[in-house]
């Protein structure tokens, strides 16, 4: 039985709906230098180094470092080696310049949403992230026992 | 999430978001609008220049960007100049060719179209690009970002890929973070100290001082007191640059203070308040960033890489002072030393470079060791000064790490194994 969790709102920072499994990364990452162009954590330093995050919901405090980031993850969406979508607490405008780029070039959409801390710490499971007109995102959980 | 202020635009501004400076403005507006929103922006500020990292090839859609401003008649508003390409085009032989050459060569070219500068280096501050105290620009590349915000007090937010071009197209930013007196505040104070001042007399004690205060501000303002430095003696900004680049990997730091030294922080109360928190940075830490960023096991050096970011005309003269009259660099051992074009010419005008390059080492211009196949695949583990070499090559090259100081660097280069002085470090 897949139990649906409730529903949690964000303040979208680019536009697009998706789903996928949630993960959440347990240090900040650079998408330059910490992932390859097939969506795998590279970054040695990194704890989840290997974790593939292409087609999830993907967690994260905030960016780190590289100023590239932005080009790493068009061209992730473009190829469709994206995260479904990335959830963070504090906005990285850097990757948001990325997402809004494979928008203008693809009219491919990979939201971004920034979420208070108490919402971030209650996603789990499946995720899905759908953004209205107003920029207002709304996600649900599934499968959360 | 409620409450959040909206984006509102001067009518000129509205006019170039519209297409009165056509559709490539446009575009570019869309994009800076964009970021705006989503960084909370209530409006958007002028720019005096710009400093693009788009032109390093990172695939497909990086190219398609440029490409299509430039299909659609863009030029670049403000001053811009060029960060590292992923070809050497001075030296054609250094980077191996494959199935992205010609598409890098493009993205190089198409920026040129759009009016920058082709300057293709990490670290256009030491050339001529150094903005004035104070004035707002649009950087990309992180050491130079965190370059011009620390040491020159100019002011630019954390740009990356696509916003920097972006931002130049327009002459507009957000006006938000960095640009705003209130963001450039230490959120945290790094007391320093304690750290021996024999130690902060080596370069790779910066790099590693570098890692620990990006490990410990994260994207924060860090504002560090107690280290030595006068920005009048030029030794001090190579070193700053050091700690930058290093904090910028491994944090997101994009400004720092050093009271009594950097432009900002005369004193601690210019910059922090007495709520700020503040943190002991000891030797302790150095020692476990030093270990951090040696990744190797053993003790051969297959290479040095030297000059990330890009060698200056000051650390060319300490390079070539280091080599002296002793032997040359072991044959087994590739040494590179990488910076800008301008540089190469002031330092081959000086002398330095016929030393270096005598000495056995070869220079590597418009790109850098870390993200253009310029290594031979058989060498797997690398000696460098460099905190964000050493941060970035495990995972970008699959190679092994030493970190050492300059004159370490030299010494193992002679001989191909590790030779460094641990006394400073215990």
């Amino acid at each position: 039985m897949i139990a649906s969790g409730p529903e949690f709102r964000g303040k979208a920072l680019t536009s697009g709906t998706a789903c996928g499994a949630w993960i959440k990364l347990d240090e900040p990452l650079s998408f330059w230098g910490g992932v390859d162009a097939d969506g795998r954590v590279i970054d040695v330093h990194h704890p989840q180094a290997g974790t593939s995050l292409t087609g999830a919901v993907v967690g994260m405090c905030s960016g780190r470092g590289s100023s590239s980031a932005a080009a790493v993850l068009a061209e992730q969406i473009r190829t469709g080696h994206s995260p479904a979508a990335v959830v963070m607490t504090e906005v990285d405008t850097i990757l948001v310049v990325g997402a809004l780029v494979a928008a203008e070039l693809y009219e491919k959409h990979m939201p971004i949403v920034q979420v208070d801390e108490s919402v971030f710490a209650q996603l789990a499971g499946r995720v899905t992230v759908r953004v209205d007109v107003a920029m207002t995102a709304r996600l649900t959980t599934m499968g959360v026992p | 999430m409620t409450g959040t202020p909206h984006l509102t635009l001067t009518p000129d501004q509205q006019s170039s978001l519209d297409g009165r400076r056509g559709p490539a403005t446009a575009m570019a507006m869309r994009l800076v609008c964009g970021v705006a929103e989503a960084a909370g922006a209530q409006r958007l500020r002028p720019i005096d220049s710009a400093h693009v990292d788009g032109c390093l090839y990172h695939g497909q859609a990086g190219l398609d960007l440029v490409e299509k401003f430039a299909e659609l008649g863009g030029r670049v508003a403000v001053r811009t100049t060029l960060n590292v390409g992923s070809l050497d085009l001075l030296h054609p032989g250094m980077v191996r060719t494959g199935h992205e050459t010609s598409a890098a060569a493009a993205l190089m070219d198409a920026h040129v179209r759009l009016g920058c500068e082709p300057t293709w280096s990490c670290a256009p501050y030491q050339i001529t690009h150094r903005p004035a105290f104070g004035t707002h620009v649009a950087w990309g590349e992180s050491n130079a970002i965190a370059f011009v915000n620390s040491v020159l007090g100019a002011r630019t937010g954390r740009y990356g890929d696509f916003m920097d071009i972006a931002a130049a197209l327009t002459g507009l930013v957000p006006d938000t973070g960095l640009h705003r007196d209130h963001g450039r505040r230490a959120d945290v104070v790094l007391d320093c100290g304690d750290l021996p001042g024999a130690l902060l007399e080596t370069d790779s004690a910066w790099a590693a001082l570098g890692v620990v205060v990006g490990e410990l501000a994260g994207t924060r303002v860090p504002a560090l007191v107690g280290l030595p430095g006068n920005l009048e003696d030029g030794v001090t900004e190579d070193r700053l640059k050091a700690l930058g680049a290093a904090a910028a990997s491994a944090g997101g730091v994009a400004l720092f203070h050093v009271v009594g030294v950097t432009p900002e922080a005369p004193t601690l109360t210019a910059v922090a308040d007495a709520l700020t928190p503040v943190v002991e940075v000891d030797l302790a830490h150095l020692r476990a960033a030093r270990t951090q960023l040696t990744t190797a096991i053993g003790d051969t050096v297959d290479a040095v890489s030297l000059g990330t970011p890009h060698f200056s005309v000051r650390e060319f003269a300490a390079l070539a002072t280091a080599i002296g009259a002793g032997p040359r660099f072991s044959p087994d051992v590739t040494v590179l030393v990488a910076t800008s074009r301008a540089v190469l010419q002031e330092a081959t005008r000086l002398g330095y470079v016929d030393i270096v390059e005598q000495a056995g080492a070869r220079i590597l211009t418009d790109t850098c060791t870390y993200v253009a196949p310029v290594l031979s695949e058989n060498i797997t583990t690398v000696m460098t000064n460099s905190g964000k070499w050493a941060w970035y090559a495990p995972g970008n090259l699959g190679v092994d790490v030493v970190l050492g100081d300059l004159h370490e660097c030299v010494a193992s280069a002679r001989v191909g194994r590790v030779v460094r002085d641990d006394r400073l470090w215990t």
